[in-house]
């Protein structure tokens, strides 16, 4: 593997990896599958590619695209608390009404942005002398980790904590007087404020934005986190956090892996879906198969394992 | 006080299985009792319960808590007067959350913010509360409560329902899925718990063990399809035998779900 192909791979683990985290908090914090993912991750990047080629500041429009975000999560919130309609109907009706949005913003179904004033390329005009090469996936890290440590003090504030409670014993929180409508939309908002972020990040790292890019994103995001997970086990939120990062990591290298190698074995970059699917059918029943087989653990299944009565992880 | 007057609800209003399960129920209650409420199934002692803390909306009649009518606030907003404890012990924690963040979620009941949960002061009251459990929980704090056995978990539950200093604690068949050794330790915390605020706080326990219903508090009320038919107290509640009390039941008329059940008699 090239170094190119290394640092390619680091970059878009790292970009994003900032929507793994907002999946995380949707899908293992609160128990919500939120399918609003794979409309509100094109969003953020329609938003900003239109404030980019429009001649706006790309900040601004970075800054714009997390609002939109928010503002999806919050349309999916309002669904499913105050119209009561499913969790993931509610996410699934947000995602169709965002594609026509997008195409609303960007106003055709594509926006290059190459040789336009992008977020990376102010960031560049402040290091002239360092290599573009290694400026970027810098730039990722520092910020992957800043959004990763919020995350960290967030959900171990008083609000946090009731998020977590709200997806772990409903019922209980509730009955401690805690809104659970409430944490459930902030919970999405923050999510989907994420996505956005991811999105438009992305948007700008690969020098467009496409109505039909967020396709996907919530399977790919759900890989990343079951596989980070599965790694890394330490039931913290500073150590989850870190695992859905290195989940992210480990499914962006696998795929250019396959995107790079799997043209020997016939594959094509449209089987890349199909691929991200496979892998996230494996890391999900590889652990029930390995509990079928382990005989020693099938009879001895108890507290050891830190497993409740529904196979849930603790 | 909590007053509660002319409180009625229906399930499956306007339904063909529409059922009556509080009929204009009416109770007041001082600060400083402790109430133990029996009846059969489907008498509406559980529904009762789940119109005070709000789970449920009643369909007509309110319910004042110190001149205060809160019958038509959420259940969320009433929470910052109200502790309560479940018959199944795994409702009252979130399992896959540390011991002290369990507690740090019961402590502050509104006004939620971006402070820390937890913090140094916290955790050292949960450690003095925690060890006066007797249970080991102290040296525990960051183990997740799905891990503890059932009985810990209720005790757990008895503590977040007390410390925080509610005007009402509601207990609902709190020792009926537990051991007959939990049940008697969390009998007795529940006793203690309630002793320790020294008549200034409200109780109702349901129970469905006749014995449990004298011994425990100082005052009876006893349920039937949505009444309030028997209410005792003072000198007359002390003169009362359980053998008494299965009489009553066996008044209550010939409808075949009103049998004295084995676990009303066993102790």
């Amino acid at each position: 593997m090239s170094i190119s192909l290394f640092l390619h791979a680091l970059e878009q683990g790292l970009v994003f990896g900032i929507m793994v985290l907002g999946v995380f908090i949707t899908y293992k914090i609160l128990d919500f599958p939120d399918l609003t993912v794979d409309g509100s991750f094109p969003l953020g990047a329609a938003v900003v590619a239109r404030v980019i080629f429009s001649g706006g500041d790309p900040l601004w429009g970075t800054f714009l695209a997390i609002i939109a975000g928010s503002l999806a999560g919050l349309i999916t919130g309002l669904l499913h608390t105050k119209l009561k309609l499913s969790n993931l109907l509610s996410g699934i009706l947000t995602m169709t009404l965002l594609y026509s949005v997008n195409l609303r913003i960007m106003g055709r179904p594509n926006i290059p942005l190459l040789g336009k004033m992008t977020l990376l390329r102010e960031i560049k005009n402040y290091f002239p002398n360092l290599s573009i090469d290694y400026l970027i996936p810098f730039f990722f890290f520092f910020l992957v980790i800043i959004i990763k440590f919020i995350i960290d003090y967030f959900l171990s504030t008083e609000i946090g904590l009731a998020l977590i409670a709200t997806g772990d014993n409903e019922q209980m929180i509730r009955s401690l007087g805690v809104n659970t409508d409430f944490t459930k939309i902030i919970g999405l908002c923050i999510s989907n404020a994420l996505v956005g972020l991811s999105g438009a990040l992305f948007a700008q790292y690969s020098g467009f934005a496409d109505v039909n890019m967020g396709l996907g994103t919530v399977v790919s995001g759900l890989a990343c986190v079951i596989i980070g997970i599965s790694i890394i086990k330490i039931p913290t939120i500073f150590w989850r956090t870190i695992a859905v990062l290195i989940g992210s990591l480990i499914y962006r290298f696998l795929m250019i892996i396959a995107l790079r190698y799997g043209y020997s074995l016939g594959f094509k970059p449209s089987d890349l879906k199909l691929i991200s699917v496979l892998l996230v059918i494996i890391a999900l029943t590889v652990p029930i198969i390995r509990r079928k087989l382990n005989f020693a653990e099938r009879f001895n299944l108890g507290r050891k394992d830190l497993q409740n009565d529904n196979g849930k992880e603790v | 006080m909590l007053i509660i007057k002319k409180l009625t609800k229906y399930f499956a209003k306007n339904t063909p299985h529409e059922t009556l399960a509080l009929d204009n129920f009416n109770l007041s209650i001082r600060k400083g009792d402790f109430i133990t409420i029996i009846g059969s199934n489907g008498a509406g002692k559980s529904t009762l319960l789940n119109l005070i803390s709000g789970t449920l909306q009643q369909d007509k009649g309110e319910i004042k808590l110190s001149g205060e009518v809160i019958s038509n606030q959420a259940e969320y907003k009433r929470a910052r007067w109200i502790g309560r404890v479940f018959q199944n012990p795994l409702l009252g924690t979130a399992p896959y959350m540390t011991v002290e963040e369990n507690l740090s979620l019961s402590i502050k009941r509104e006004k939620r913010g971006l402070r820390l949960g937890i913090n140094k002061n916290l955790r050292n009251f949960f450690r003095e509360k925690l060890s006066e459990l007797g249970l080991g929980l102290e040296d525990n704090l960051s183990k997740k409560v799905g891990l503890l056995s059932g009985g810990q978990r209720q005790a757990m539950t008895m503590l977040m329902a007390t410390m925080f200093k509610p005007k009402v604690l509601l207990l609902d068949e709190h020792t009926a899925a537990l051991d007959p050794e939990s049940n008697k330790k969390i009998l007795k915390l529940t006793q203690d718990l309630v002793e320790e605020r020294q008549g200034d706080l409200i109780t109702l326990m349901v129970t469905h063990n006749m014995k449990q219903a004298l011994d425990v508090g100082n005052r009876t009320v006893m349920m039937d399809r949505g009444h309030n038919i028997f209410d005792i107290q003072g000198e007359e509640r002390k003169k009362i035998t359980v053998e008494d009390l299965i009489r009553k039941f066996s008044l209550l008329g010939d409808r075949k779900d009103n049998y004295v059940e084995d676990r009303m008699v066993l102790v």
